[in-house]
């Protein structure tokens, strides 16, 4: 058993589901999306990007490209709640959560891509 | 490479992992803790402004409590997250600046650099393996000739004394072992402007190796090895390294050349020195009488041959005769540097010495010694280390040879004009006299500085306006490019050498030699005289002059218009 790849397993499983977790609900109702789930996201994101930098691996090159990707969609999401409520004289509207949400919806699509190489690479060793 | 990115990212996961965690749980903390509004209503922070508190906190920047004063229990927390994060901060400031003093790190980014340098090298290069005094004799004879050379070699102290050399040219170094075809590769074996590979490190089987690296990877690139060995040599050339040379062998037969024809010697002189120089002055060896060889090393041993073969009387000085080994006859035990060893050889009764062993300071002591004893002796004195050039000159010895620069030269006119060493492999079946009248004849050229010397093939890329002419069917002769593209009933101060073409070989070939397609020449001259040259093989009008006397009409237009010289100009 390989430390590296359970601490790495945990964090991108952990990803996807608190960003499923955002998520469900309905799309532009604020009370159905709560901001510290999103800021876990964002965190544990963020946490499992760094932990891909620096694998010269082909299959670590995929996944740090994935995060990536799942961290920009969870960053442009956070700065549009924060210019949703603090920076637009209407604060949190339906427009502007159905947005966030659909971005979340994009980093969780990423994050799924993720899992899913993981579980391939991890099916590849098995045999 | 991406060698860097690497090492960088790897480096700084755990720093970056401390930074993110240590933020997260700051601002996870502000946001729970419940504070007070400015009416004294409980408010709770948001992320926003928990993340914007602790950036600004954690940078030690400090705008205050914003944007309400902070409860104590508020207070409590930033506490402890302002250390936390100020630790972090330093921690990963810290991995930074150590990473870029690592060595690993910083070799990866002189590498890298130098690999890009050799990327975008878009002259001409020869690739030196070894900078010891053979290589460094050579880099500076090619860059002193406005040619490029890349260099790899293993000791870190050599390649910073390249850094410091004050060279024409700039010389990518490598500090790396030649040995490895990794280095090799990354000095630009491969690189389509590579043009010849050089092996000179101390060891004869790092030369072997890079010979081989260089045959498999890059087969059309001449190699030129340096060998000690017979056995190293016979290995070399058995899977087809183009030249391999011996230093010893090299020097003794320079020196017999200057025995045998000195003419020669002295038109190898002139057109393998520094253009632009005086012109050495000739040397004549007294070939009668006897010669006395100190040193009975490898070098003494080939010049002691060379001597014997000529039919010399000599005589061997060399103080430890068990270990070297010594000839049959005409031997004196001894060092050489005291009078009563060279009284013993007859030095009085000699005409030439040979000042051979293989320290400078001996070969001084001796050549000086030699000289209170018989001030007419013919001195040759052998140099082993550059640095002691001013106090090997100061003796004023009749010939100084410094192997490396001998090596280094050979080397140079091999790799940048073979034609030359064509020209001097021809001309050793040539009589002394032969060389007396082509010395002249260069005198006549340059008077008292050392000629350029040039090589010009005929075709497209080498001479253009030529290789068209020839195309349509015109003819040119060795003259015409001989001629001042300026003022056509001038000729230049140049001479043709050499004219090489598929299946013959001509020494000096006559000025009304017609030229044709493929054919190589051998020019020396007055330095100037290469670009002036130039306009001739490469402009079609020069050329279109120095044939026909008119001047070709040069745009579409005025060729159109003039309708007498159409057909001549299409």
């Amino acid at each position: 058993m390989n430390p590296e790849k359970v601490v790495f397993g945990f964090f991108i499983v952990l990803a996807l589901t608190l960003n499923f977790g955002f998520f469900v609900g309905e799309m532009d109702n604020p009370a159905h999306h709560h901001v510290y789930e999103l800021f876990a996201v964002v965190i544990v994101n963020l946490i499992a990007t760094v932990l891909k930098f620096g694998d010269r691996t082909q299959m670590g090159a995929v996944l740090l490209a994935t995060s990536l990707v799942a961290v920009l969609q969870l960053l442009v999401a956070a700065v549009v709640w924060t210019l949703a409520v603090h920076a637009s004289d209407d604060g949190m509207t339906p427009t502007a959560m159905a947005s966030i949400v659909s971005l979340s919806g994009g980093a969780m699509l990423a994050n799924v891509v993720s899992v899913v190489l993981l579980v391939i690479e991890t099916v590849m060793l098995k045999r | 490479m991406e060698n860097i990115f690497f090492i960088v990212f790897r480096r700084m996961r755990a720093p970056l992992l401390s930074l993110i965690g240590a933020y997260a749980v700051a601002v996870l903390g502000l946001v729970l803790i419940p504070g007070q509004d400015a009416a004294g209503n409980p408010w709770h922070m948001d992320f926003f402004h928990a993340f914007y508190f602790v950036s600004y906190t954690a940078t030690t920047i400090g705008f205050g409590e914003i944007p309400y004063p902070l409860t104590d229990a508020q207070r409590l927390w930033v506490v402890l997250t302002l250390y936390l994060s100020v630790v972090v901060w330093v921690y990963a400031i810290g991995t930074l600046v150590a990473l870029f003093q690592d060595t690993t790190f910083k070799m990866a980014v002189t590498e890298r650099r130098f690999a890009r340098r050799i990327r975008r090298m878009a002259q001409r290069f020869y690739l030196i393996c070894g900078y010891g005094e053979t290589g460094g004799a050579l880099v500076q004879a090619l860059t002193d000739r406005d040619q490029s050379a890349v260099v790899v070699e293993i000791r870190p102290e050599r390649v910073s004394h390249l850094r410091l050399e004050n060279l024409r040219q700039h010389v990518p170094a490598l500090c790396g072992d030649a040995g490895r075809p990794l280095h090799l590769l990354e000095a630009g074996l491969k690189h389509p402007k590579c043009a010849g590979v050089a092996a000179l490190t101390n060891l004869n089987e790092v030369n072997l190796k890079i010979a081989i690296t260089a045959k498999l990877l890059h087969g059309d690139t001449p190699v030129i090895c340096r060998a000690d060995s017979h056995d190293v040599e016979a290995n070399m050339a058995s899977f087809g390294t183009d030249y391999i040379i011996d230093p010893f062998d090299t020097f003794a037969a320079h020196l017999a050349m200057a025995f045998q024809t000195p003419g020669l010697h002295l038109l190898h002189e002139w057109l393998t020195r520094l253009p632009g120089e005086d012109l050495p002055e000739p040397v004549n060896p007294p070939r009668d009488g006897l010669w006395l060889v100190c040193g009975y090393g490898r070098f003494g041993k080939a010049v002691h041959q060379r001597l014997v073969a000529q039919g010399m009387e000599t005589r061997v000085i060399e103080a430890t005769p068990e270990s070297t080994g010594v000839p049959e006859v005409g031997c004196v035990v001894g060092r050489g540097t005291e009078g009563k060893t060279l009284r013993e050889a007859e030095i009085e009764r000699a005409v030439g010495l040979v000042a051979g062993t293989d320290n400078d300071v001996n070969n001084l002591s001796m050549v000086m010694t030699a000289q209170d004893l018989n001030p007419a002796l013919f001195l040759v004195l052998r140099q082993n280390l550059k640095d002691n050039r001013p106090i090997i000159d100061a003796v004023k010895a009749d010939m100084v040879m410094h192997p490396p620069t001998i090596i280094a030269d050979k080397i140079r006119v091999l790799l940048a004009t073979p034609l030359l060493h064509e020209l001097e492999q021809l001309a050793a079946y040539q009589p002394n006299s032969w060389a007396c009248e082509l010395l002249s004849r260069v005198t006549a050229l340059v008077t008292t500085r050392v000629p350029a010397v040039w090589e010009v093939a005929v075709d497209a890329q080498g001479a253009y306006a030529i290789a068209e002419v020839l195309a349509g069917g015109g003819r040119v002769l060795l003259s015409h490019v001989l001629t001042d593209p300026l003022e056509r009933t001038k000729p230049l101060a140049a001479l043709a050498l050499l004219l090489v073409r598929p299946g013959e070989r001509v020494l000096v070939p006559e000025e009304d030699t017609a030229l044709r397609p493929g054919d190589r020449i051998l020019f020396c001259g007055r330095h100037h005289v290469r670009d002036r040259m130039a306009w001739t093989l490469q402009n079609c009008s020069s050329l279109s002059y120095i044939l026909t006397g008119a001047h070709r009409p040069q745009g579409h237009v005025w060729r159109w218009l003039s309708p007498g010289r159409r057909s001549q100009a299409g």
